[in-house]
């Protein structure tokens, strides 16, 4: 069971001329073995959704509710968040040098499970997933997302939902920047993650280009801050269309 | 005035750096400092505890070696030590040190050996207010190859100048560990000579010790010699350790590199880096870059980081330097947060990451394995203890 609940989220970040709202009150549900998919244009706040989401210290929750299968997720750290099954794949992973792939996806898996993976289950493990990923087994000696092309870092992503297994996955932008090649390899990780019993899934993007590949339960069209309007897979055609006019003229 | 009378005027058999005073064994022609000069600004003198003083001592370090088949460690005078070569003190520091060491150790490889096993000379100090002046040389032939790994231990008040000459085509690597008591003082100065196409690789690891000075200069006998200098610190609260790094490039075909690496914690916590690099007229085609970078862990501490680049010609492969001083990376804490990965065991992976670079160069793995034990000894005191 997963059931992601976001109910009237506020948000705001303090910058030096003073705090900005950015969310103004969303509200949606990700049942058990959804997918949600969130498009919007460039400011509309898709990402600030997904850091808050995450508990990223910049971004500052004034209001609402964000529960993981009725647990109270706000008042969790960072990695609290992640241990109770929330995953977010980032736009910009982040490098950290000296720290190895391989390194990393163990502390991460042992951090997730409470326990060392079984070495030898594991080293096949993150083989496989690496390679299904069209990474190669040496990608693992290599310092986290250091050096790594704008592909390399979103198929690591998607490598590590696959090892990690959370409940939920947020994926910012993932196909933003993305090869058609590198986002056919991105959306069958994601799909074969869905296919796992009872997994959340809300994909954020700006594009309808990924959706060709994803087929989302539930599309939420994103404008200032709040869900503009909600509906099924037909939704993003209807935007892939006539693009955000109709909802950025609404808004204002 | 006409170009060349400029050019003349620039040009002279020696080029001296404005940086750098005048070498010379002469205690006279360097007086004791003020604490205002370039060279001195970022050094507490008192707490050198006499170190300028020019004062007799018989003391010693306790010292223990480990020499391979065919390496030598002999006595030797003073007079005969310095007709081995190398360049003059730099400062007062180095010139006590010879003046006052009562003679000199000199380690020989001979030319031509390989020498599989690393050279150890391994020194403890059992006085901390015992002054203990030093006068080393060490010497590798032509096309020698070996590791020369000299550790400090303990506590001292101590200084030394250390004479390291490479022969034509060998590979030597130096390894300074500095991992002294509370209270140790510890002044060096390493004046380094790399011949022609020989290869110099040295690493300094400052890990305690209540003030550490060193002065690292290198030029080069020839054309074609590589001078790489690695250094990691870690200050803990109210320990000061300074590393001044002088290369000059005084042949053609020379390369230089530099990367020095440091975490400072606690309340005055002071690090100084000075990478110097002069390239001179004659140094064509030479390569140079040289990279500080320092990891603030609290607050209240103080990191220094100045390079200096001086070219007297265009005609070279490549220059640069980079230098650095930050705190912990927010968005990577956040990153290996956002995978499940506990603060604690997040900031250890980063500063292991930060270090990592370096300690993998060193060539000795129960060494290597050592450091990096070590590292994590310095982070759990601080660190991580106020995250338990």
């Amino acid at each position: 069971m997963s059931t992601l609940e976001i109910k009237d989220l506020q948000v705001r970040v303090n910058t030096e001329d003073g705090p900005i709202e950015i969310l103004k009150g969303v509200t949606l549900t990700i049942n058990d073995g959804e997918t949600h998919a969130i498009m919007g244009p460039n400011g509309s706040g898709k990402s600030t959704l997904a850091y808050s989401i995450a508990g990223h210290p910049r971004y500052e929750v004034t209001g609402g509710t964000v529960t993981l299968d009725g647990e109270d997720v706000l008042t969790m750290s960072v990695d609290e968040r992640a241990r109770a099954g929330l995953f977010l794949a980032m736009q910009y992973p982040v490098e950290v040098p000296g720290v190895s792939v391989s390194n990393f996806l163990r502390t991460a898996k042992t951090a997730i499970d409470g326990e060392a993976p079984k070495l030898r289950t594991w080293v096949k493990d993150v083989n496989g997933a690496l390679e299904k990923m069209n990474l190669d087994p040496t990608f693992s000696q290599r310092s986290v997302n250091e050096g790594f092309s704008g592909g390399e870092k979103k198929r690591h992503e998607i490598a590590q939902l696959e090892l990690l297994d959370p409940k939920v996955a947020i994926l910012d932008e993932t196909d933003s920047g993305l090869d058609i090649d590198a986002l056919k390899v991105v959306s069958d990780g994601v799909n074969r993650f869905r296919e796992r019993d009872g997994k959340g899934v809300l994909l954020i993007t700006h594009y309808t280009r990924i959706l060709r590949y994803i087929t989302p339960d539930r599309v939420h069209v994103f404008v200032a801050g709040k869900v503009a309007e909600s509906g099924g897979p037909e939704l993003a055609e209807e935007l892939e269309a006539n693009g955000y006019d109709r909802f950025l003229n609404a808004s204002v | 005035m006409s170009a060349a009378v400029v050019s003349d005027a620039l040009e002279q058999e020696h080029v001296e750096s404005h940086l750098h005073p005048e070498p010379t064994f002469d205690l006279a022609a360097h007086p004791l400092p003020t604490g205002r000069e370039e060279v001195w600004r970022f050094t507490p003198l008192k707490r050198l505890r006499g170190l300028l003083e020019d004062v007799a001592s018989v003391e010693t370090l306790e010292w223990k070696e480990s020499l391979p088949a065919g390496v030598t460690l002999t006595r030797s005078s003073t007079d005969d030590a310095v007709a081995l070569g190398g360049t003059a003190p730099f400062d007062r520091l180095g010139a006590l040190a010879v003046k006052n060491a009562g003679g000199a150790l000199v380690l020989d490889i001979p030319s031509d050996s390989e020498i599989e096993e690393p050279v150890r000379l391994i020194l403890h100090g059992t006085n901390a207010d015992a002054i203990v002046w030093s006068h080393l040389v060490v010497r590798i032939g032509t096309h020698a190859k070996a590791t020369v790994v000299v550790e400090h231990s303990g506590s001292t008040t101590y200084d030394a100048f250390t004479t390291v000459l490479v022969g034509d085509g060998a590979h030597l690597d130096l390894v300074h560990v500095n991992d002294w008591a509370d209270d140790a003082v510890h002044a060096e100065q390493i004046n380094a000579r790399v011949g022609r196409d020989a290869q110099l690789r040295q690493f300094e690891f400052t890990l305690g010790g209540d003030l550490v000075r060193t002065s690292t200069n290198v030029d080069y006998a020839g054309p074609g010699g590589t001078a790489e200098l690695f250094g990691l610190y870690f200050a803990d609260a109210g320990q000061h350790f300074e590393h001044r790094l002088f290369v000059d490039h005084t042949a053609p075909k020379t390369v230089s590199n530099v990367v020095y690496k440091g975490a400072l914690q606690g309340e005055k916590a002071h690090t100084v880096w000075v990478g110097n690099v002069l390239i001179r007229k004659v140094a064509e085609g030479i390569e140079t870059y040289e990279e500080n970078r320092n990891l603030i862990l609290t607050e209240g501490c103080h990191a220094d980081s100045i390079p200096n680049l001086e070219i007297e010609t265009g005609e070279i492969a490549g220059a640069g330097h980079a230098s650095a001083i930050g705190r912990f990376d927010d968005e990577q804490l956040f990153y290996l947060r956002s995978r499940g990965i506990e603060e604690k065991e997040a900031r250890k992976l980063v500063v292991r990451g930060f270090f990592d670079e370096l300690i993998r160069k060193v060539t000795i793995p129960e060494l290597a394995a050592k450091l990096s034990g070590q590292v994590e000894e310095e982070l759990q005191r601080h660190v991580l203890a106020d995250l338990a």
